[in-house]
């Protein structure tokens, strides 16, 4: 009888009398059977028509000298589309969520003569902080998921990937990242798990370390408040939607900048190895079938990070309101935190509010704009909000005349675009990075690396911009 | 959960997988629309992207036609099963070891020569197969035409033109998954012709040993081919006896002592 191990030993010694390149006429074997079997049963009649304008499509689209241009202005247009379709609906949700919602369970609360603790707790803190992740972040999604998964389905995509991938080369990464930054677009814990696509562990890595540069869309809602509150409206009358997109646009381009410096580091330094090569297959251009893509979109994807943002808002509505309202000796625990961190905020030409609310979100970067705005009103004592630790109704006028009062200057925001896009990621993106990763060290390089970046980002911009001021 | 399909006998059971009574297997080349089909099977609305490499884990949900229940895995797309990258890993390690009782094979019909490279070596390791020529609407527009049933008698297994994205062909697909799992039979994998020096001889000893090491392995010449080309992966199974425990697929045993 004979045993396994006597198999593999009979393998090895014939293996021997096979010829050396037994695999490669393997596969020409296969290659030539399917050959065969596919000319007897097929026959072209001539090409068809779609054939010659998708030809002439892919030549615009990849081509250097029109493929770059085209790209920006694919982007570009979408945050214009979506800085100013979410003005109207995002307007709206604010004034039905949080002027009358939070007016109405006030009363509620008041008549049924519940404690002042409490309603602060459930209506100033978690109610309100939800209704404005909810009014902030539903109009934009909703518009921005649909237009990018729109051009994902028409095959835009596969191209994107194609004309970055020399660039990627050059950085020392795999041409696959693009599509796993793209993916970062929408949201980064799903731009992680997209890397499995990249076969090389080395190459995986860096886009893993790297996907954080991708403005995710927790960030984008933080983006287009600052630029449309304070570079936007620097801008003459009816151009200021423009010129937000565009400042945005610029804010985008330099996290693809950073993580191609990034990517060029690490495969430079600690990440070192030959680039592979891939061949990525340009699929034929397909019409989106719209409804669907719109239906699946909202439901699957808007919804979901909708959810997502939801479930965090809760509890870090509560911290926040516990934070501005319990004291300890004779200032509370927000003003603590913000005395000590404002040295270090103002080098980087933030305020100590705003390291405040990104420690408060580490879990969801939608509710940094909410708790900024909170804590501004606590510390300047600002009037127009409803007591110390709870958020308000906000249309661009009232955020920007807080936010002055509490004494931000247009350096501040750019500052602040600036730190959102480089700082460290999400709690789930962070969980999501240790699970594809399996190594503290790694978790601990990717959650680092693009806060130190956001430091030595912003302590530059804000000494320049003083410098020539 | 349950929705009427104009297909009548067709229940869409979504997620709902526990219970099948056969295992149906999706492969097929990266963006062939294997999402596409699995959706239109299951009236899940798993993300579908038109972009190679967007399934990259499997995928599971449910149908149950004509009072019998089918689970459906979507594995990723994949050009081959020889080399060894995790997705190709994903595919042949459940083509191999989950045993599905039918495997969908997805093939675009816009470039079919291509695609009948997996074809192939998919049936090397399972003729319980079916083959879905999807995009024909897209084959039409390129004036492609394709002789399905002259296709069907080379390959050896049935052929059903398919549109999914319109839901063409889906019906016709469901009736010859079904006839397929109920089959209690299973033909011998498909055989390649295979002229290398020396390679004959090598397979019919190698599957030899296989055969009386393990008596019940379903495809002994494809695994004896993989040995031959030094597979690790296989080697590993081999060693540890794993490769043993393929047997006929559970569905099929069922239907045959019925």
């Amino acid at each position: 009888m004979k045993s396994p191990a006597d198999v593999l030993k009979q393998t090895e010694e014939l293996r021997w009398q096979l010829p050396q390149n037994l695999h490669d006429r393997i596969a020409e074997s296969i290659h030539g059977e399917a050959a065969r079997i596919a000319e007897r049963s097929i026959t072209r009649s001539g090409a068809g028509r779609r054939l010659a304008w998708q030809q002439k499509l892919d030549r615009v689209l990849t081509n250097p000298w029109t493929a770059f241009p085209v790209m920006v202005l694919v982007l570009g247009a979408i945050l214009w589309v979506t800085i100013i379709g979410a003005n109207v609906p995002s307007g709206i949700l604010t004034s039905l969520l949080v002027d009358q919602g939070h007016a109405l369970l006030t009363e509620w609360f008041a008549a049924a003569g519940a404690p002042a603790w409490l309603k602060g707790l459930l209506v100033d803190g978690m109610y309100l902080a939800t209704a404005w992740v909810i009014a902030v972040m539903l109009p934009p999604m909703a518009i921005f998921f649909p237009c990018f998964t729109l051009l994902e389905d028409f095959g835009f995509l596969p191209r994107v990937a194609f004309n970055l991938d020399r660039i990627f080369q050059k950085a020392g990464a795999h041409g696959k990242q693009a599509l796993t930054m793209a993916m970062g677009l929408g949201c980064n814990a799903a731009g992680v798990v997209a890397t499995r696509i990249i076969d090389s562990p080395r190459e995986r890595l860096i886009a893993i370390i790297t996907n954080n540069f991708s403005l995710c869309n927790g960030r984008w809602p933080t983006q287009i408040l600052m630029a449309s509150v304070f570079i936007g409206t620097l801008a003459p009358k009816g151009w200021g939607g423009s010129i937000a997109a565009l400042s945005v646009l610029i804010v985008a381009l330099t996290g693809f900048g950073f993580a191609m410096l990034a990517s060029w580091l690490l495969a430079r330094t600690v990440l070192r190895g030959e680039a592979t090569t891939f061949s990525l297959e340009l699929p034929p251009y397909r019409p989106p079938d719209f409804w669907k893509t719109l239906y699946t979109s909202l439901i699957d994807r808007t919804l979901i990070v909708l959810w997502r943002a939801v479930v965090f808002a809760i509890p870090a509505g509560a911290a926040i309101w516990l934070c501005a309202n319990v004291s300890i000796g004779n200032q509370t625990i927000a003003a603590w935190f913000i005395h000590a961190a404002e040295p270090l905020a103002w080098t980087m030409g933030l305020t100590g509010v705003i390291l405040l609310a990104y420690v408060v979100a580490i879990p969801a970067n939608e509710i940094v704009v909410p708790t900024i705005l909170m804590l501004t009103v606590l510390v300047t004592g600002a009037t127009g909000g409803a007591g110390a630790g709870v958020m308000f109704e906000t249309d661009d006028e009232s955020v920007r005349a807080i936010l002055t009062a509490g004494g931000w200057t247009t350096l501040t925001a750019v500052c602040l675009m600036l730190f959102s896009l480089c700082h460290n990621p999400c709690s789930t993106t962070i969980y999501t990075i240790y699970r594809e990763t399996r190594s503290v060290k790694w978790t601990m390089v990717s959650t680092l690396l693009p806060l130190a970046a956001g430091f030595a980002l912003c302590a530059t911009v804000a000494a320049v911009w003083r410098v020539l001021a | 959960m349950t929705c009427p399909s104009r297909f009548s006998q067709l229940r869409k059971l979504g997620l709902r997988v526990e219970d099948s009574d056969f295992v149906i297997a999706l492969a097929g080349n990266p963006n062939t629309g294997k999402t596409t089909v699995f959706n239109a099977l299951t009236g899940l609305r798993m993300h579908t992207g038109n972009w190679p490499g967007k399934t990259i884990s499997r995928a599971e949900g449910g149908f149950s036609y004509g009072g019998k229940r089918y689970k459906l895995v979507d594995l990723p797309g994949t050009y081959s099963l020889l080399s060894a990258s995790p997705d190709e890993e994903v595919a042949r390690t459940f083509l191999l070891f989950g045993q599905p009782d039918v495997t969908v094979i997805v093939a675009e019909a816009t470039c079919m020569e291509r695609n009948l490279n997996l074809v192939l070596q998919v049936l090397q390791i399972t003729r319980r197969a079916v083959l879905c020529l999807n995009l024909m609407d897209e084959a039409r527009a390129h004036g492609i035409s394709i002789d399905t049933r002259h296709l069907a008698r080379d390959l050896g297994i049935p052929v059903i033109p398919c549109a999914a994205r319109s839901g063409e062909g889906i019906p016709e697909l469901i009736r010859e998954i079904s006839t397929m799992a109920a089959r209690a039979e299973t033909p011998p994998p498909r055989r390649l012709p295979l002229e290398i020096p020396g390679l004959r001889t090598a397979l019919d000893r190698v599957e030899e040993d296989l055969r009386e090491v393990f008596p019940q392995l379903p495809q002994p010449r494809w695994v004896a081919l993989r040995l031959l080309e030094g597979d690790r992966e296989i080697m590993q199974a081999v060693q540890s006896g794993e490769i043993g425990a393929l047997t006929v697929p559970a569905g099929a045993q069922l239907t045959a002592n019925s």
